[in-house]
């Protein structure tokens, strides 16, 4: 094949069209539920892309997204249930004793209201986090071990909280979305569109920024923090404001993943899907936005596969899969594409130039 | 690694990928050209996670019924094809995958679900899609949906009656333990209103979260306040430790009497007989209930997975809600969602626990509510029952001191 065909191709910026063009033609051979099941990967896909931001670029590891994919869910589910309930206060806290709608609840009533809290109030609660721990200094590990914290903080809370936050049933039921039913398949494919209008958009600002002067401090943060402290960079803030725009991420990837799946529980933002969150970037190969993004696509179309075709067995396949990666391919999927794209190079100009963006 | 080798196993990588696509696609074309003599049923439990445990055992039953509907000629002359989906102990899981099971495998029902919260997740997919599903759990009442028929005990069918027969019994100072869900939280509003009712004492309230194991705070507050009762309805694997803890802290059944909603037989196994002999449970079912339906059935179920296997409530009710529903369909004449709620209505099958009856009205079964002491064989020995089918009150409707749980 043509090499230089081959380097075109499998640059980051060629990746994601080709990847869209498949995502916008793909609902017209599949079924319905498939259809709306690639819509909730795709709103995965949106959340991993602010998470590679955070880790891929940067360097901080936080195994704490749940928490804004969820406070964007929440938010979002309550204004769902609102518009379906027939009575004023969801039928859950009448069983809790709850006489009068909690504030909470009256404040995300209003559509306009809901969207725009789904995606600002996970920035907040990051960008207060987010200020006191970098401004502190705590990093690495130790960051990470706080957002896991959190993550477990959070979701008790919701749990024990069972009058506002219907418990670990969570907020489900919700019937109607700007008076279309959510379960009818227009609405379904309507939503997948909007889904992956909002994937485009959040890559090409996202890709952008990594291409920008402030994208390349992000990479020196990431590799030589200390250095670029000394060379009067205040980190912290940076790292501040990277950490609340992968939130305001999550939380719209929250917002658009409850639409589409019609219920969010605690289970669905804890630790283990904090966790996976993380593998999706570390599977599609982090400090690459594509990756991520095909990773967490790929990830949950397997997951989906394999369960559906070994129901009792399929977590064994998955698990071989995630070894396979981890193992032999540390740089993830987009590896394997560097590896090709590595080789092409070699062909044209006959030796082999060194790999860009090495992780620390 | 040489690149060589990366390249092969890249290869081979996305060959499993591949494979695994196609063998999605040739697994649908299948189902599509499925032949009409056979009707697929849709069986939806966690098979992973931390509810596989209990879920696969009432899963197997259900299997079990179909294949005994399937060698009894089938139903409609058909024969009855399970399409097994793991919902992974997530309620999302078993949101999308209810969708699956509808909308692309096309049954019309589905028996599945355990927690409240996959029910609760299932229950907006089954309207939207009019599809049936059979849910095998007592549970936390409250709830009437169209497509939904409920086989566990409705409030009244086993907490109700256990907190008479407690007070009859055991005593009148109360002491609530429960997981952090729904189901202790309304079971336990139920309880304090109906002590309320009858002048006995709550004398405290505790909640921990699920798969909580250290229960040292709770038992010396049980220590402290010397209730004469416990009645607990934690769930899972916080049995466990919380029977453990106790028989260690030297508290027997003679100092205070535990009551569980939610320790079957499996369960005890878990436990350990020892720690938990002497102690009761309120059921519709044990395996060591007499009749002859439960004889070939407990038999029926050890021969089948192995001779170590129980049987227990949920079990029993995940296979004979699969007989109630044959038989509805074959009184409908058709597997059609609408004609089988129609037709639903008296349905009755001889279950292991006595006979069971559907209630049309608000899709419950009838069924004999019982109590059993813990032997030291794991086994229950029935200590009182209630003599008859009793009827599903899912609203506590018939208790004037419930009303305030019920109404706003």
């Amino acid at each position: 094949m043509n090499t230089q065909i081959i380097q075109y191709f499998t640059s980051r910026k060629w990746l994601f069209m080709i990847l869209f063009a498949i995502l916008v033609v793909l609902p017209s051979i599949l079924t319905d539920f498939h259809i709306n099941l690639l819509g909730q990967f795709i709103a995965f896909a949106i959340l991993v892309i602010g998470l590679d931001l955070l880790w891929g670029y940067t360097g901080v590891l936080s195994l704490g997204h749940g928490i804004f994919f969820g406070v964007g869910a929440y938010i979002m589910a309550m204004y769902l249930t609102m518009a379906s309930e027939d009575s004023i206060i969801p039928e859950f806290m009448i069983w809790n004793g709850i006489t009068e709608l909690p504030v909470l609840w009256v404040m995300f009533q209003h559509p306009a209201a809901a969207i725009a809290g789904a995606i600002v109030v996970p920035m907040l609660i990051a960008g207060v986090i987010g200020f006191f721990t970098f401004r502190n200094r705590i990093k690495d590990v130790y960051f990470t071990i706080l957002t896991q914290a959190l993550v477990i903080a959070t979701v008790t809370l919701i749990v024990s909280r069972q009058d506002i936050t219907g418990g670990s049933d969570g907020l489900t039921g919700f019937t109607n979305f700007f008076g279309h039913s959510l379960q009818t398949p227009s609405t379904q494919l309507f939503l997948y569109y909007v889904s992956l209008a909002n994937l485009a958009i959040v890559f090409i600002l996202c890709y952008k920024l990594t291409k920008s002067r402030f994208g390349k401090a992000l990479i020196a943060i990431r590799d030589q923090e200390n250095r670029l402290r000394f060379s009067g960079y205040n980190t912290a803030i940076y790292k501040t404001f990277i950490f609340t725009l992968s939130a305001g991420i999550a939380g719209l990837a929250g917002m658009l993943f409850v639409t589409q799946l019609g219920i969010i529980t605690p289970e669905e933002i804890g630790i283990v899907p904090s966790i996976e969150m993380a593998l999706w970037v570390a599977i599609g190969g982090r400090g690459t936005l594509v990756g991520p993004v095909i990773g967490a696509i790929l990830v949950n179309a397997a997951k989906a596969g394999f369960s559906e075709m070994y129901p009792e067995m399929w977590p064994y396949f998955l698990g071989a899969v995630f070894v396979i990666v981890v193992l032999f391919f540390p740089k993830g999927l987009m590896g394997i594409v560097d590896h090709f794209k590595k080789r092409g190079e070699k062909d044209v100009s006959g030796n082999s130039i060194p790999q860009t963006g090495s992780h620390s | 690694m040489t690149s060589k080798k990366k390249l092969i196993l890249s290869v081979n990588l996305f060959g499993i990928v591949i494979a695994g696509c196609s063998a999605i696609a040739a697994y649908e074309a299948n189902d599509e050209s499925g032949e009409e003599e056979k009707i697929p049923v849709g069986i939806l439990h966690s098979l992973s996670g931390t509810m596989a445990m209990s879920e696969t055992s009432v899963m197997d039953a259900e299997l079990m019924a179909i294949e005994e509907i399937n060698e009894a000629g089938g139903v409609l002359g058909k024969e009855l094809v399970p399409i097994i989906e793991d919902g992974a102990s997530q309620p999302s899981t078993f949101s999308e995958r209810a969708s699956k099971l509808l909308q692309q495998d096309g049954v019309d029902v589905i028996f599945g679900g355990w927690t409240s919260a996959s029910r609760k997740a299932m229950l907006p997919v089954l309207e939207g899609n009019n599809g049936l599903l059979f849910y095998p759990i007592q549970y936390e009442g409250m709830e009437a949906s169209p497509n939904i028929f409920y086989n566990g005990a409705a409030p009244n069918q086993q907490i109700v009656p256990a907190v008479d027969w407690l007070l009859e019994n055991k005593g009148d100072e109360f002491f609530l333990l429960g997981s952090d869900y729904v189901f202790p939280r309304l079971a336990n509003q139920i309880i304090s209103a109906q002590l309320e009712e009858n002048d006995a004492t709550l004398v405290d309230e505790q909640y921990t979260p699920m798969g909580h194991t250290d229960y040292n705070t709770v038992i010396s507050r049980i220590q402290e306040s010397k209730p004469s009762v416990i009645f607990n309805t934690l769930n899972g694997d916080s049995n466990v430790a919380f029977f453990q803890q106790l028989a260690d802290a030297g508290i027997t059944p003679d100092d205070v009497t535990v009551l569980s909603a939610s320790v079957a037989e499996e369960e005890i196994t878990g436990i350990g007989a020892d720690a938990i002999e002497g102690h009761y449970a309120s059921w519709n079912y044990f395996q060591s209930t007499d009749t002859a339906e439960n004889e070939a059935f407990a038999e029926n179920y050890q021969e089948a997975y192995g001779s170590d296997r129980v049987t227990g409530d949920p079990i029993e009710a995940g296979y004979f809600m699969v007989h109630l529903w044959a038989k509805a369909v074959e009184e409908a004449g058709t597997t059609d969602v609408d004609e089988v709620r129609a037709a639903a209505d008296g349905i009755q099958f001889d279950a292991p626990n006595g006979t069971v009856t559907i209630d049309g009205d608000t899709q419950h079964v009838h069924k004999t509510v019982r109590i059993g002491e813990v032997q030291e064989d794991g086994q229950f020995e029935e200590v009182w029952n209630s003599g008859k089918p009793v009827e599903p009150d899912p609203y506590l409707e018939e208790f004037d001191w419930a009303s305030d749980i019920t109404e706003p």
